[in-house]
């Protein structure tokens, strides 16, 4: 093929030219992300002046601008925080699956970690962040090895098309229940409609600061796992083979991404697709090693939702357009690129 | 075996017998439809008596029944029998044409195509009536043709085409999610209405439309019935058998995302309606029969029951769709499990 010999050799083939490529890419991302967050901060429905910014940065709230500066620089945290998270997990399920189409919106996780919220909104009478949590992360934590379960039964272990199937149904099954808990109770369908959607505003720090605890683990262990992730991409005989304990590496891989998933909805409602596209688009600059794949993830997933949260305010003025909506109109096309460029296994 | 030493006769025996018995199943299913239908005029929250239902229907006015039976329960079971049959029907049909259980309208994408459209026409556009149904199914016609463009390859469109289409509908969720959240003068109940399908608030001036459809489209449904029972057997043994694929394709497609997309303007997308029946049909009736009048029974079955339950029995109310999910999101995961187990089947 002539097409071989392109500008950039993939990042995986080596050292030399794929080393800077990757040393360029993070600096390249790291000065988009600069850009969004002071994006984030100055455009919304009310333009302000940078005076103001400055001003709110140092606290200040006296004029409306500032106050508007003072409510978008939480959002931005939420923001850079949850498509970190949602990347790095969707990089995360794709190793352990070894399956294209995993991510957390997809796998019915998302789905998992709203019914449980919901469920814990309408029948404990749950407000608490810390509450939000938990049962955000038990929901995702049984979405996550239910589907999983159901996906590779049968010959052929999880397959795409098995674990897509029960994820999809998983999802739509928790969305059925959630309406029927919901629905009997209009003290809470409010709140718990407009979560549905998920969002990024009306973001606080009060509300973020006792989740991050969850975030940081889970970055950590996700990076952690990046290595033996590369050992189980040669397929689980050669990675036992080459010493690694597969099944501990599986565990921990979805530890990570489950704690990450989970602890993003319980924040942001569910938000899908962005685990989905960001490490395509990475596995395409940077290669297949997931030390490298992992970390570019998180920084492009939160490049991604910023801009999508950036571009939501501004298309629909005066109103917004919630984050996840830009999200799935993204991601959608891309995932049905991915399923038209894999052959798919037949079931 | 006795009755191995006459093989050719039993076996014509045997088949007689499934015939009669697929037979007594339609009529059983028709029965039970019937009697679903009585039952939602009769009874609700206060008890009927038959004669004045009849009276009213007739078209005299009778102290209390009038409103009761005419206003309220009249288009609300007229809307759920006719609602049923075309999910019903628009379903199996698409099962059997695409050979696979989970090819129904409500998971590839076709009835939230629909009820997007719909969703879209009538909080931005302000239409109303006709002019939304007409949106519909030119939208699930659109969201045909776009799954099916874009999972064929080669010709064989297969499971991708399962796949695509749940693309699809995760992004027309969102759009109708958007269309519902940026409108403020509709109140919750109404959104929900639009997510999973609902007769509150039924008009029987909705009925003449989807009466049409039902007619129309159910009728040319019905007369590619031949076809299409061949199709079960195959695609290469149906153009054996003469079916003009191209042909029955197009038909097929068309008056079913007509039935679907008309339905679906009227009650919202009823959750797995389209799914459940042409699923159940296949295990009720068996090899070898029709599945298209059972399964459209089956659908009304479905809607006029769960909508029932939903009004009635249960300890608050709720609109058919969330009864009809919640019950038919076990069953697809059953189905999941079943198939990975077993491998294919319908």
């Amino acid at each position: 093929m002539t097409g071989q010999d392109a500008p950039f050799p993939r990042g995986a083939t080596g050292f030399g030219n794929g080393k800077t490529l990757r040393g360029l890419c993070l600096v390249g991302l790291l000065l988009a992300l600069v850009v969004l967050v002071a994006l984030s901060v100055t455009v919304g429905t009310r333009d302000v002046a940078w005076v103001d910014i400055v001003a709110a940065a140092s606290g200040g709230t006296e004029t409306i601008g500032q106050a508007a500066v003072a409510v978008r620089i939480p959002r931005t945290a939420l923001a850079v925080l949850a498509g970190g998270a949602l990347a790095m997990a969707g990089g995360l399920m794709q190793g352990v699956t070894r399956n294209p189409l995993a991510d957390p919106g997809i796998l019915g996780v998302n789905a998992g970690a709203s019914l449980a919220v919901v469920t814990a909104v309408a029948w404990f009478d749950i407000s608490s962040a810390g509450a939000y949590l938990w049962s955000a992360l038990f929901g995702a934590a049984f979405a996550t090895v239910f589907v999983y379960r159901i996906g590779s039964l049968g010959a052929g272990g999880a397959t795409p098309l098995k674990l897509t199937l029960s994820g999809a149904a998983t999802s739509i099954a928790c969305a059925s229940l959630v309406i029927a808990v919901v629905l009997p109770r209009n003290d809470i369908a409010g709140g718990i409609q407009s979560w549905q959607i998920g969002g990024v505003a009306g973001a606080t720090f009060d509300r973020i600061v006792p989740v991050l605890p969850f975030l940081l683990a889970g970055f950590a262990v996700g990076l952690a796992c990046a290595r033996k992730l590369n050992s189980l991409a040669l397929g689980d005989d050669l990675a036992a083979g080459l010493g690694e304990n597969v099944a501990m590496a599986r565990f921990l891989a979805s530890l990570g991404g489950v704690l990450l998933c989970g602890a993003t909805t319980a924040l942001c409602g569910p938000i899908g697709f962005v685990g989905l596209v960001v490490p395509h688009l990475c596995r395409l600059l940077v290669g297949v090693d997931y030390r490298w794949l992992l970390p570019l993830s998180s920084l492009a997933g939160a490049c991604l939702l910023l801009a999508s949260d950036v571009l939501g305010r501004v298309v629909a003025r005066p109103g917004e357009i919630e984050v996840s909506i830009i999200t799935a109109l993204i991601g959608a096309p891309f995932f049905i690129w991915i399923v038209r460029r894999q052959r798919v296994r037949e079931l | 075996m006795t009755t191995s030493a006459l093989p050719l006769d039993s076996r014509a025996v045997e088949r007689h017998r499934r015939i009669v018995r697929q037979r007594l199943t339609v009529a059983v299913l028709a029965l039970l439809v019937c009697l679903l239908f009585v039952l939602t005029l009769v009874l609700g929250q206060s008890f009927t008596p038959p004669a004045d239902v009849v009276r009213v229907l007739l078209g005299e006015t009778v102290e209390g029944a009038s409103f009761l039976v005419g206003t309220l329960r009249l288009p609300r079971a007229a809307l759920l029998l006719l609602a049923g049959l075309s999910f019903g029907l628009g379903g199996v049909v698409f099962q059997i044409m695409l050979r696979n259980p989970l090819a129904s309208p409500d998971i590839i994408g076709i009835t939230s195509g629909a009820g997007a459209a719909a969703v879209f026409a009538i909080v931005v556009l302000s239409l109303s009536g006709p002019a939304v149904s007409i949106v519909a199914v030119v939208a699930g016609l659109a969201v045909a043709l776009l799954v099916y463009g874009l999972a064929v390859r080669n010709g064989a469109a297969g499971t991708r085409l399962i796949l695509v289409g749940i693309g699809v509908s995760a992004m027309l969720h969102s759009v109708t999610a958007y269309v519902l959240s940026s409108a403020p003068a509709w109140n919750l109940q109404e959104a929900l209405r639009w997510l999973t399908g609902s007769v509150n608030g039924a008009q029987l001036s909705d009925a003449p439309p989807l009466l049409l459809a039902v007619i129309v489209f159910g009728g040319l449904l019905l007369g590619q019935r031949r076809e299409l029972d061949a199709l079960r057997l195959g695609e290469d043994t149906a153009a054996a058998l003469g079916v003009r694929l191209a042909r029955t394709r197009i038909i097929v497609i068309v008056a079913a995302v007509g039935m679907i997309a008309i339905a679906t303007a009227a009650t919202g997308p009823i959750a797995f309606i389209s799914f459940l029946s042409g699923t159940i049909a296949a295990r009720v009736i068996g090899s070898g029969g029709s599945l298209l009048i059972p399964s459209a029974l089956i659908g009304a079955v479905l809607t006029l029951a769960g909508d029932y339950t939903g009004q009635f029995l249960l300890p608050s109310r709720y609109p058919v769709g969330v009864v009809t999910g919640a019950l038919g999101a076990p069953y697809l995961l059953y189905l999941i499990v079943r198939i990975n187990r077993i491998g294919r089947s319908l």
